[in-house]
């Protein structure tokens, strides 16, 4: 059972169990209120899904891309209450817990089954807004019979524009502007990756931009 | 009520500080400074301060927990800075003191940084010594002992500049006045910039001061004037004073002259020193009140120490000064002001605060 979090679009929160599924999912659009809302969030889902804290085996988050004040206000909650509830922390990629449901959904819209696999062949191109008129992206060639997608290209960040150009054979992708990251995704997906022993995310944020700055040239001038 | 055990959670500007107190015991103090990481641009990037402080979030617990020789569970309560200062640095912060509250089931107190800064001197070491007071010799006033209310509370940094009233710690702070402009701090890097000397700016140009001549030169002091003085007579401005000495810099590189740097940095820090002081115990003598603290990373400047401690002697003014640890940015004094609202009975914060870049002195507790 994890507690999820995701704050690379506005914030969601969740508690998922690998046999029981999404037992409770909070979230909150708005983009600027990641650091209000992520407390109320994780305690109405803690008691929604009337999980208690030492009964969690671990905190899953999504490290992005996304920008990165909300970003982070995400990764720092889960790295907190991760070390006060002594249990680890599972990293994943934002934009794999995108692909994952949708390649979740896919099989069981075919199938039937709700929590089916079933290798899928269709390249999958995830995007999520980046603000300043780009966006992040992440490339899949399909799913394996687990579900779990196979990202062949980014996490990256570019113009809507030029991604025709920097994504390799991009006509043949199905396109996905997700608009929307669900900490329920983020946490099944990391069930799912323990469950079938896959790599988690690194730790570092996936910012994916430098901090704006540019090294001062010296003082100016204040005499003409 | 037992004094309780509080961990202080700092991250309004470029430093990552928890700390641990017990009632106004200091247990721990540890702060992470992104610094190094700022230098090469002049000044603190926003950006990089909190990325800093995402990375230096749990080092610095553990290590603070070490230090202090309790455990998470042992908590009573968590303090968090929730402004002013940056917001994207204060967020880390807040996320990270909800997170734990809530891991911990523990009371969250979302706090003032600059009222922290006067929450600093009501710790004492655990043997049990008082802080470090600059006392006036001349006067029989004991050099221990908790502050007394009111006081006057100078706070300089390289992000604040502000003049208060403190009545009470936990309930009744009034901002006299503040800077119009730069931070005192930030005056200081830009005229070490200006100098070819180094970030940051503070330590350098009090190198750089050894030796100089204090009156060589006469620069400005902000908002002095009597017709500054009757719209601003607490308030600050640092930028005229920079921009003056960058004019006397330039006349003397026109002219082919050498810069005579100890000159120009000493007269420079003569001059912020000056006006902090000048604006600090006119507020004493206008209100009647004996008592100044200073508190922020500017109080590392040994020129201001030494004119105040002279100027207080002076005027019969008692003079708090907290450890220098105790006065950069840090978390013991968050917790600390966390630990005096918690022993006044205040109820916690609530879940929903966020960060406020511009959070006014008198809210001293979210
Ligand atoms: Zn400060």
């Amino acid at each position: 059972m994890l507690l999820a979090i995701d704050t690379s679009a506005g914030t969601s929160v969740a508690v998922v169990d690998r046999d029981r599924g999404v037992l409770a999912e909070r979230s909150v659009e708005d983009t600027r209120r990641h650091a209000e809302v992520i407390g109320t969030l994780i305690l109405e889902c803690l008691e929604a899904s009337s999980v208690a804290v030492e009964t969690l085996s671990g905190i899953a988050v999504g490290m992005g891309p996304g920008p990165f004040t909300g970003l982070r206000v995400g990764i720092a909650a889960a790295n907190a209450f991760a070390f006060g509830a002594g249990k680890p922390v599972v990293r994943v990629v934002s934009h794999d817990a995108v692909a994952y449901a949708h390649y979740v959904a896919a099989a069981a819209s075919a199938s039937g089954i709700v929590t089916g696999g079933g290798a899928d062949a269709t390249p999958l191109l995830v995007t999520t807004d980046a603000r300043r008129h780009e966006r992040y992206w992440s490339a899949y060639s399909g799913a394996d019979e687990f579900a779990l997608p196979i990202r062949v290209q980014g996490p990256g960040l570019q113009r809507p524009d030029e991604l025709p150009e920097v994504v390799t054979g991009y006509d043949g992708y199905q396109r996905w502007d997700a608009d929307w990251v669900s900490a329920a995704s983020v946490g099944l997906l990391a069930e799912s990756l323990y469950l079938h022993r896959r790599a988690f995310a690194g730790a570092e944020p996936l910012y994916l931009r430098s901090p704006d700055v540019t090294p001062s040239s010296g003082p100016r001038r204040v005499t003409a | 009520m037992t004094a309780p055990l509080v961990l202080g959670i700092e991250t309004s500007c470029d430093e990552t500080g928890i700390g641990i107190v017990r009632g106004d015991t200091l247990l721990a103090n540890v702060i992470a400074s992104s610094m190094d990481e700022h230098a090469r641009y002049g000044g603190v990037v926003p950006e990089i301060a909190a990325r800093a402080h995402l990375e230096a979030f749990q080092p610095a617990l553990a290590a603070a927990l070490a230090e202090a020789g309790v455990t998470l569970e042992e908590l009573d309560a968590i303090a968090v800075t929730s402004g002013p200062g940056l917001s994207g640095a204060l967020m880390v912060g807040i996320a990270a003191a909800k997170a734990l509250a809530i891991s911990l089931d523990k009371p969250l107190y979302a706090v003032n940084h600059l009222v922290g800064h006067v929450g600093a001197d009501v710790l004492r070491s655990p043997v049990g010594d008082a802080p470090v007071t600059l006392q006036p010799s001349a006067l029989p006033v004991a050099t221990s002992g908790p502050l007394e209310y009111p006081t006057i509370a100078l706070l300089v940094s390289g992000g604040h500049t502000s003049l208060l009233l403190v009545r009470d710690l936990v309930s009744d702070v009034e901002l006299l006045g503040e800077t119009i402009d730069d931070a005192a701090g930030e005056a200081f890097d830009k005229v070490a910039r200006l100098l070819g000397l180094p970030y940051p700016g503070g330590p350098e140009i009090d190198r750089a001061a050894a030796g100089g001549d204090p009156n060589a030169i006469r620069f400005p002091r902000g908002l002095s004037l009597p017709k500054d003085l009757e719209k601003h007579r607490y308030d600050f401005s640092f930028s005229g004073l920079k921009t003056a000495v960058a004019r006397h810099v330039e006349r003397l590189r026109d002219a082919g002259e050498d810069v005579p740097t100890p000159d120009i940095a000493a007269s420079f820090r003569e001059a912020v020193v000056d006006v902090l002081l000048r604006k600090a115990l006119a507020a004493c003598g206008d209100l009647g009140v004996p008592r100044l603290l200073l508190g922020g990373g500017v109080v590392a400047n040994a020129r201001l120490r030494q004119v105040a401690t002279e100027r207080c002697a002076e005027e019969g003014i008692e003079l708090r000064i907290p450890p220098l640890s105790l006065c950069t940015d840090n978390g013991a004094m968050i917790a600390a002001l966390g630990s005096q609202l918690i022993l006044a009975g205040h109820a916690p914060s609530g879940m929903d605060f966020g960060a406020d870049s511009t959070m006014p002195v008198t809210e001293i507790q979210v």
